[in-house]
């Protein structure tokens, strides 16, 4: 959406075909043309002797062609430059926001293989800027270690999510209890086996770039595949936990364009200068009442607020439950000056609405430091978008950088105030351990649970 | 390890070696970007002699090349001698040591970092490196804390909201941080800046994770933490001693001084060596027994009945060894036969470990982490080879030797909902009846 504030409120041709050719130039060129910031990789380069050699050897990857569709390019030919831009862009922001309610509406399942495709692309797209930037498209192995990396990280944290929540259908099958038994092992083994391979594929003129890409996949995996593991696990909690996170950032962007369109006057930061102060507290307000509002209309229906589950007499996922008391109507006393605006005593809420109150703050307020974050990098590698798979709006890494923080606050906070540990985690773990210590834990578990009156010594149920 | 045997192998090339370090010192103080920072960076002299005085006027009259090997030779018994002191002092003591230990290794990288990129003048950025190291520690200690000290915690009232919002805490430390850096990039060191923050994760990753994991090792017992840690120090000891006096063929590129003779007497030695000193420590309880702290003393105690692993036990030995040794059986400690896969990880990939640092040294041109070690260059150039190696003994102890923390699951438990807790509760008491170890009738007691 940064790129959207850039456009629409101040259409610059030259912003538009100044990056190319600077992109496009040779490595001599493009360090002759950087600020002092970038003399410093130049240095590096040089000591490491890799630019001067592989210049010609780069596939370039142009990262603003126009990939629009011939048919809206049709469509749109009889309106002006800043007006075709405008259109192009809000035509693929509803198409995404439909085939989200698509997906959505096909199931947990499709939206875990969507989260998947998501962290791939974007993995993708990130390696593929460190890439460029280092000129080391053709460095034996690498390509073939970073994915062999993302497989492994993957590996990892699906396999202890699997665990978690297929219980059931794992403990039937033998070679998945041998899996799920050593997981750790296993992964552990996987990951040294790509250190060695990297170790081994360490070549002399090269160190300095291996060295480079090996800290680069790391950093991305890093951030790509733990928040898209905590955006499974938030959507295993209930499909809420999923949504109305993702749409108050997407909120706050759209709104804090649309107020800093309409009302921006005030710079927000050095950093991204058409964010205005304007936009950043009108999105803020806006993004809260949309999360109160979405909240309470998808606290409904037991489909988006229980937690997933997988079922395997049907061999499917299941959404039904008896929803917690957080997506009860309870009423609440208003407090009295509400009360004179209001003319009302009490109000009937959800109490997850309160909850909805913090996660949208944070989106408004915290999550615009993703978007920052992103804005820097972008300029400090000096390209204009990760890369160019949506027309319009660049790679997938624009749309989902303010996401960036979203996840893990969402999953650290349903940790912390919600609930506690899975409970099926618990018992699985019981499981594994050694029949005395079963024993013994059992005995501690009688005692307590009768201690709480939750248990009666008389009954044995 | 690896600069004793360049240094005492090929002595001709070791002032040729300073006379490269000294003259890429030169060119990076002379190619600095930032016309402020010329003549502020004077580039680290990095082999410059730090040996003390007293030794260097005993050693004046010998050699070069004989006074280096001293030099190392009494340093490396210096720190062999300190090991078995802070072993000594406790695991209270060895904890302290190991946090020491992570953040001087944390300086030394991220002084490196500083190095290469020029970068120390840059606003914030050590400021927050340390902030980040302070987070990560924070979290970290916090789970352990939480896991091992569970009833003091308790107790506490501070303590004990502090470990129940332990993840949000934690979590909102690091966001302030990750704000501060986006707040403080400046207009011409973007680049830069992204470097050293990725740096800094890097080697949190590395340096932070690994002491994290050797802490959690050392609560397990403190041989699992000290049988791993000799196996890797003998292994590096008893390759360079093969190599010195048999090698012939190089081993990789990467290291030329690395020979396959020293690899696999050094593997063979170190089997051996580990099989020896677990048969030594498993006889003592004080290294056997999981760490606990007390709380009518307030001090961790090791004391309990020792496991299965640490009790004699006779096994056949297989015909082939019979007829050489004429023994029907033997008598070992099951901890030996694990010891055997501890040794040969660290004989086998823990010399990637080395690879790897020594292949860092190249890329950035530098010939030791640091000069804190007279002869030996930093404290990363003594542990790169560990690093591998407490990921391992955590991974092999959590899916070989013991399943999940008893203590830890009894605490999640009661965390959760009383129906939760019922429902685990039953499914449990079904699943040791039908192990057998629960009789109905044993349910009225």
């Amino acid at each position: 959406m940064l790129e959207l504030r850039y456009r629409g409120s101040c259409p610059s041709p030259g912003e538009a075909v100044s990056p190319p050719p600077r992109e496009g130039e040779a490595a001599g060129g493009d360090h002759e043309t950087e600020s002092t910031s970038d003399k410093e990789t130049d240095i590096d380069d040089r000591y490491g002797d890799l630019d001067s050699r592989t210049d010609s050897d780069i596939p370039e990857i142009p990262a603003s062609s126009d990939r629009t569709p011939e048919i809206l390019k049709k469509a749109l030919s009889g309106l002006s430059s800043r007006w075709k831009n405008w259109w192009i862009r809000g035509i693929l922001t509803l198409t995404m926001i439909s085939s989200f309610f698509l997906i959505i509406y096909m199931g947990s399942f499709m939206l875990m293989l969507l989260v998947l495709g998501i962290q791939v692309k974007c993995f993708h797209e990130i390696i593929t800027i460190g890439y460029r930037v280092y000129h080391s498209y053709d460095l034996p192995w690498f390509r073939t270690l970073s994915w062999y990396f993302l497989l492994c990280v993957n590996y990892f944290f699906y396999g202890e999510t699997v665990a978690d929540y297929f219980a059931t259908f794992v403990q039937r099958e033998e070679q998945l209890q041998f899996l799920i038994r050593y997981h750790r092992f296993i992964s552990f083994a996987l990951y040294l086996a790509g250190f060695c391979m990297f170790v081994l594929s360490l070549v002399k003129k090269h160190y300095r770039l291996q060295f480079y890409m090996f800290a680069w996949t790391h950093v991305t995996l890093l951030i790509t595949v733990t928040q898209s593991h905590l955006v499974i696990q938030n959507l295993f909690e209930g499909m809420i936990w999923f949504l109305v996170p993702i749409s108050s950032v997407i909120c706050n962007d759209i709104t804090a364009y649309l107020f800093g369109f309409f009302f921006g006057r005030t710079p927000l930061i050095k950093l991204s200068p058409k964010k205005t102060w304007e936009g950043f507290i009108g999105g803020f307000f806006s993004t809260v009442v949309f999360g109160f509002i979405a909240a309470y209309v998808l606290s409904k229906y037991q489909y988006f607020v229980c937690p997933v589950e997988y079922r395997s007499d049907v061999n499917s996922f299941v959404t039904e439950c008896e929803p917690s008391e957080l997506f009860e109507l309870q009423t609440y006393s208003l407090p009295p000056f509400l009360k004179a605006v209001l003319r009302q005593e009490t109000v009937s809420l959800y109490p997850f609405q309160i909850h909805s109150i913090a996660l949208s703050t944070f989106a408004s307020l915290i999550g615009p430091f993703g978007g920052f974050f992103a804005s820097g990098f972008k300029r400090a590698f000096k390209i204009k978008d990760f890369a160019n798979t949506i027309p319009g709006h660049g790679g997938i890494m624009d749309r989902f950088d303010c996401q960036y923080l979203m996840a893990t606050f969402v999953h650290v906070y349903i940790t912390s105030f919600i609930r506690g540990p899975n409970p099926s985690k618990v018992l699985q773990q019981l499981l594994v351990l050694q029949p005395e210590q079963q024993l013994n834990i059992y005995k501690t578990l009688k005692t307590h649970l009768i201690e709480k009156g939750i248990l009666r010594p008389a009954l044995k149920v | 390890m690896t600069e004793l045997r360049q240094r005492v192998a090929h002595e001709p090339d070791a002032p040729p070696e300073d006379k490269e370090s000294e003259s890429e010192a030169k060119v990076d103080g002379e190619t600095a970007s930032d016309s402020e920072s010329r003549a502020e960076s004077a580039p680290l002299p990095v082999s410059a002699d730090d040996t003390p005085e007293v030794l260097n006027r005993a050693l004046s009259n010998l050699s070069s090349r004989w006074k280096n090997w001293w030099v190392r030779g009494i340093l490396t018994l210096a720190m062999i001698a300190f090991f078995f002191i802070i072993i000594y002092l406790g695991p209270m003591v060895l904890m302290i040591i190991v946090m020491c230990v992570q953040i001087k290794c944390f300086h030394e990288i991220i002084t490196i970092g500083y190095n290469v990129y020029h970068s120390y003048d840059l606003p914030w950025f050590r400021t927050l490196s340390w902030y980040f190291l302070l987070c990560v520690n924070y979290f970290f200690y916090g789970e352990t804390v939480t896991d091992y000290f569970f009833t003091l915690v308790q107790r506490e009232e501070p303590l004990r909201i502090l470990s129940k919002y332990h993840r949000f805490i934690s979590f909102t430390l690091y966001l302030i941080g990750f704000c501060m850096f986006v707040l403080s990039l400046v207009k011409k060191h973007y680049r830069l800046q992204f470097y050293m923050f990725g740096w800094t994760h890097v080697t949190l990753l590395i340096v932070v994770t690994q002491s994290h994991l050797v802490i959690h090792n050392l609560f397990e017992g403190m041989i699992w933490f000290i049988v791993p840690i000799s196996c890797v120090i003998c292994n590096d000891i008893m390759a360079y001693m093969f190599g010195f006096f048999f090698g012939r063929t190089p081993l990789i590129k990467l290291s030329p001084k690395k020979t396959w003779e020293g690899f696999i007497g050094g593997f063979f030695a170190t089997v051996v060596f580990g099989l020896l000193l677990s048969y030594v420590m498993s006889g003592y309880r004080c290294f056997v027994c999981p760490v606990e702290y007390n709380n009518d003393t307030n001090s961790f105690t090791v004391d309990c009945e020792p496991s299965d692993l640490f009790r004699l036990q006779e096994y056949n030995i297989p015909g082939v060894i019979q007829s050489v040794t004429g023994w029907k059986t033997v008598r070992m400690y099951p901890f030996q036969i694990h010891s055997i896969a501890l040794s040969t990880f660290a004989s086998l990939i823990g010399p990637f470990g080395g690879f790897f640092a020594s292949g860092f040294k190249r890329a950035f041109k530098i010939k030791d982490f640091a000069n804190t070690i007279p002869g030996h260059g930093g404290i990363m150039d003594r542990f790169d080879c560990q690093y591998l190696m407490a990921t391992f003994v955590n991974v092999y102890i959590a899916s070989f030797i013991r399943g999940p923390n008893p203590s830890k699951l009894i605490q999640q438990f009661l965390t959760l909902r009383p129906d939760q807790q019922l429902h685990i509760f039953n499914t449990l008491r079904s699943h040791l009846i039908d192990k057998g170890m629960l009789t109905s009738a044993t349910e009225d007691e």
